[in-house]
């Protein structure tokens, strides 16, 4: 069996379902929530290259090199506002995340 | 359009003038970020702040003197024309105006700090990117450099739980929205085979519907919904407005929201093109009603004034998404008067909420404002104007912003839509004149601290003039906004 873009994307479409899952479903701890969307954002990696490769277009390439850095810069601010957190709270349990009932 | 489009294609070239008051504000924050650097303290952060303050008069400047013809930068994935001028006009505007509220907060705050105004430039730049944007690589970079700038200034005040937690909670969903709407990014490149708002509105005017593309434009509405915090997607809101500090509530309120609005039209008119209304129509229509209805009814039983305005803000996005939802020339230009008289108001009354003191102490529940009549009557009487605006009672500028873009609706046949948003209107009437009612008839509350600084007076007070004298030509917004949406012509 040949692997095509329907696998690929597949995959991806998994991955970014697992990734909303862990970002909802998760009770225990914000840093989980942070590598759920790092997978949600990967998925998406995989979706444009798959695509890019299988169209023979450049720009998905491109597209996933942007994606990728502000994916990084996006992991650093989370992770910056979560020590913040830590600092006056004390604990990182998503439990804990409600000061403000909405 | 087209001709220019090509032109522009044909030369291929960069064109920079065309993003000249992005070149200024990148340029000008890397500036500032620089001096303050190198002068680390409260004097040198005041500095800093005054300077962005010019910095974003400047570039605005820039972008009037730039003219409304349709230009491309960068080629094609950057364009600058009649819209993304009048929305870099009022961005930039209500960006320096807060700017200028939030100074006194800040020196009260221990939070003068030059990281604040230079993360405010960032996000202003961030916003202008998003409404020039023709290419969803040049959307993905600009709405990120917005969001990320808004995450830090959401929990800046470190040191409070509340302002760290909006931020955090800030965070996770704005961080989510980015993801459905690369998934859908993803989904609309691999069916037109383009990243650029123009091949993508070819491949849709060939008429057949790829499932990969209806996936697409689904899942970046959704993305979107979520910046404009419109309903089923605003569970954010209400929390990330009463937990940031004041200043940055009131920044959230006006000019990310006017950026996040024109993106949207962007995406919908210029990136889908005028062949996929039917696709998106009933989706933005949902939208609409959704925030409407949440917005009146979900803010009824609240007590912090803050947590109010982000329920208002999310019925006010449903009423812009009305006129959207039209598809029109007419509807672009309802969202755009929409949305500039709705920033209007609201520097108005967060102008206010900003002086709302007693005993040193910020007061944020809607009871301290009880007899606030015969306590403060200017502010009483500017706070009556804005709120009787925000209801929409004619003959008040937020009369009219509804005027436009139920008259879009209408045009388009949506009127299912209109009677769910005349409803949704009459409910959240109830909540504003409740506020006129606390204070014109009740009890007097405790005095607030004076005196008011006269900037929050200057704000305040301009701010329900202009609701006042909206009537008298529409101050010139009308025609410009007409001038602007000139492009969606056909």
């Amino acid at each position: 069996m040949e692997i095509g873009l329907t696998h690929y994307l597949t995959v991806a479409s998994i991955l970014f379902i697992v990734g909303i899952f862990g970002i909802f479903l998760n009770r225990k701890n914000v840093i989980i929530i942070l590598m759920s969307i790092e997978l949600m954002l990967l998925a998406v990696n995989i979706n444009f290259v798959a695509f890019s490769t299988h169209l023979g277009d450049l720009g998905g390439q491109v597209f996933t090199m942007f994606v990728l850095t502000v994916a990084a810069a996006e992991a650093a601010i989370g992770l910056a506002i979560l020590v913040c957190f830590h600092r006056n709270r004390g604990t990182i349990a998503v439990e804990d995340v409600a000061m403000m009932k909405g | 359009m087209e001709n220019d489009a090509v032109i522009a294609f044909n030369e291929g070239s960069l064109n920079l003038l065309a993003a000249a008051p992005e070149a200024v504000l990148a340029i000008g924050s890397l500036a500032l970020l620089m001096i303050g650097v190198f002068r680390q303290n409260v004097a040198g952060a005041q500095l800093v702040h005054w300077l962005t303050v010019g910095l974003l008069c400047f570039a605005g400047i820039v972008a009037y003197v730039g003219g409304v013809d349709t230009q491309y930068a960068f080629n094609g994935v950057f364009v600058s024309d009649g819209v993304s001028r009048f929305a870099k006009l009022f961005i930039f505007f209500g960006t320096a105006v807060t700017l200028i509220l939030s100074r006194a907060y800040l020196l009260r705050a221990n939070l003068m700090i030059f990281e604040f105004p230079v993360l405010v430039a960032l996000a202003a730049l961030g916003m202008s990117m998003m409404v020039s944007s023709a290419d969803l690589i040049a959307l993905y970079m600009g709405l990120e450099l917005q969001s990320l700038s808004l995450y830090v200034l959401a929990s800046f005040r470190r040191d409070s739980v509340r302002s760290t937690e909006a931020g955090l909670k800030y965070f996770v969903l704005g961080a989510l929205s980015s993801g459905l709407l690369l998934f859908g990014m993803s989904f609309v490149y691999g069916a037109a085979v383009s990243t650029e708002f123009t091949r993508i509105a070819e491949v849709m005017a060939l008429g057949e519907r790829n499932v990969g593309m209806v996936i697409g434009l689904a899942f970046i509405l959704a993305g979107l919904a979520f910046k404009i915090s419109a309903a089923p997607f605003h569970m954010w809101t209400p929390d990330v407005y009463e937990g940031a500090p004041t200043p940055v509530t009131a920044f959230f309120a006006t000019a990310p929201k006017m950026a996040a609005a024109v993106l949207m039209v962007r995406v919908l008119y210029d990136g889908f093109g005028p062949e996929a209304i039917p696709d998106w129509q009933q989706i933005v229509a949902f939208l609409a009603a959704a925030s409407m209805l949440v917005g009146s009814i979900a803010a009824i039983g609240q007590t912090d004034i803050k947590r109010l305005m982000a329920y208002s803000s999310i019925g006010h996005m449903g009423f812009a998404l009305v006129g959207m939802a039209a598809g029109t020339e007419a509807g672009a230009r309802s969202v755009l008067v929409y949305l500039a008289i709705y920033m209007i108001m609201n520097l108005g009354v967060f102008a206010y909420i900003l002086t709302m003191r007693r005993n040193g102490m910020a007061m944020t529940k809607i009871g301290d404002l009880a007899g606030l009549w015969q306590r403060d009557g200017f502010s009483a009487l500017c706070l009556t104007i804005l709120m009787f605006s925000l209801a929409g009672i004619p003959p008040l500028a937020g009369f009219w912003a509804k005027f436009y873009t139920f008259g879009a609706a209408v045009e388009a046949g949506l009127i299912w839509l209109l009677v769910i948003a005349t409803v949704a209107a009459v409910i959240s009437a109830f909540y504003y004149l409740r506020l006129i009612k606390i204070m014109v008839f009740d009890e007097a509350a405790d005095e607030f601290d004076s005196p008011m600084g006269g900037e929050f007076r200057i704000v305040l007070g301009v701010s329900a003039a202009v609701m006042l004298f909206f009537v008298v030509g529409g101050l010139g917004i009308t025609g410009m906004a007409e001038n602007a949406a000139m492009i969606y012509a056909r």
